[in-house]
């Protein structure tokens, strides 16, 4: 089926079967491999992208229903060599350890933004990764890049 | 997952069509349901028509003493609306401790309805607000809509439309949630009227009910503590994550909680 998608920007038409999952068309169609497949059973979060602004579990989404959307990825943050605030604060922060998690912990952190602002208090943003799963258990440091990440897209308006 | 045809139609009407004409059709609204068990061969439907396409199915309107939600309103919507906020806080709570953050903007009030799971949230929301779903080609009470685990009144191809909640004066859902799932261990859901109290249990048994003795003495007196020690009864469910008694006691717990959460 042709399924015009804005994905990190770009916007095409693709040729995808019913049955391919937007993290299959991401990762093996369009070789944006920073999006994860985890637990592929909507648990994990490491699939984690946003589809039009908001985040979704793309092992668990058919890229044919979205025709029209627009697609963002962990590829699509940064501009250039300038990490995008949320990415420079995980880094900054040690908010990774293997790093498999990551790309879906980054976008849960602007989810969290967008639903509470960057004011965002850590106990907010403990509770809202409920659906990202970190097995380095890194998730006191991940709690501490999201909230200093949502700081910085205060005041660099990201 | 076994490749399908994909139907996208643009109206209710063609939604209809398209299900009848596709072999072993399915309906597909936020999928976070059905395609887990297509992913796993549970469901292997020919045909699968997105209602993601058709106008007007996400529309949430005040209608006197309901609240109506179109069936494709995800939960997300659901936990933030201001209408339901306003209206049946309780509600928009019980649609915040669905799954989590990216499982609630995907996941539609009609999915979850229509699917009935024995330990979904809505149901327990239903029974207690005296829900009324409507369809393409009919309008049920919720009495006669619930029929069990997994059963529902719906017809093959019978497309929910939107689904009504009477707008009690005071609600709340307290829930116990399996730590992994999200899914309630049980649920309960108290919404108080000024006809009586109303009182929906999800998760306990092999449907969600109405639980009776705690609506008599709810309605009798509106505090947590008449409930004190009530234990719920009828055929319960034991699994590996809780046994028949230990739900019976923690529905009392949930209830005592949800009162209070609705007087506090």
């Amino acid at each position: 089926m042709h399924t015009t998608l804005t994905i990190n920007g770009t916007r095409a038409a693709h040729d995808v079967s019913p049955a391919t999952l937007l993290v299959d068309l991401l990762r093996d169609g369009l070789g944006l491999t920073g999006t994860h497949v985890g637990c592929d059973t909507s648990q994990c979060g490491a699939c984690n992208v946003l589809v039009d602004g908001r985040a979704v579990k793309a092992c668990t989404v058919l890229a044919a229903t979205l025709d029209g959307a627009a697609v963002t990825t962990i590829e699509g943050l940064a501009h250039g060599e300038a990490l995008h605030p949320m990415q420079a604060a995980f880094k900054e922060h040690h908010g990774l350890q293997c790093g498999f998690c990551t790309p879906g912990m980054v976008i849960a952190g602007l989810e969290i933004v967008r639903r509470h602002g960057t004011a965002v208090d850590e106990a907010t943003i403990a509770h809202d990764l409920e659906g990202n799963l970190c097995r380095c258990t890194g998730y006191r440091n991940i709690v501490t890049a999201i909230a200093a990440g949502a700081r910085a897209m205060e005041t660099t308006h990201a | 997952m076994r490749e399908f045809a994909l139907e996208r139609p643009a109206t209710l009407a063609a939604a209809v069509a398209a299900f009848a004409a596709g072999g072993e059709a399915a309906l597909l609204a936020g999928g976070h349901t059905l395609l887990p068990a297509m992913k796993s061969r549970l469901r292997m439907p020919d045909t699968l028509v997105d209602l993601g396409n058709v106008p007007g199915l996400a529309a949430i309107t005040r209608d006197g003493n309901r609240i109506w939600i179109g069936a494709m309103a995800t939960h997300a919507t659901v936990a933030a609306d201001p209408a339901i906020l306003g209206a049946i806080p309780g509600l928009a709570r019980l649609a915040l401790l669905i799954g989590d953050p990216q499982v609630r903007n995907r996941g539609t009030l009609g999915g979850a309805v229509a699917n009935n799971d024995p330990s979904a949230d809505y149901p327990a929301a239903m029974l207690a607000l005296d829900a009324i779903v409507e369809t393409d080609r009919a309008t049920y009470p919720v009495a006669d809509f619930l029929q069990g685990m997994f059963a529902t009144a719906l017809a093959d191809g019978e497309i929910i439309t939107r689904v009504s909640f009477a707008v009690p004066t005071h609600a709340a859902y307290a829930k116990f949630r399996h730590p992994a799932s999200r899914y309630a261990v049980v649920g309960v859901f108290v919404a108080k009227f000024d006809s009586g109290v109303r009182v929906g249990v999800t998760g306990a048994g092999p449907g969600a009910t109405r639980w009776p003795a705690a609506e008599a003495a709810l309605s009798a007196r509106f505090d947590a503590t008449a409930v004190d020690g009530l234990v719920l009864g009828g055929d319960l469910n034991t699994d590996i994550h809780a046994s028949a008694e230990y739900r019976a006691h923690l529905a009392g717990v949930m209830l005592g909680r949800a009162v209070a959460e609705a007087t506090g």
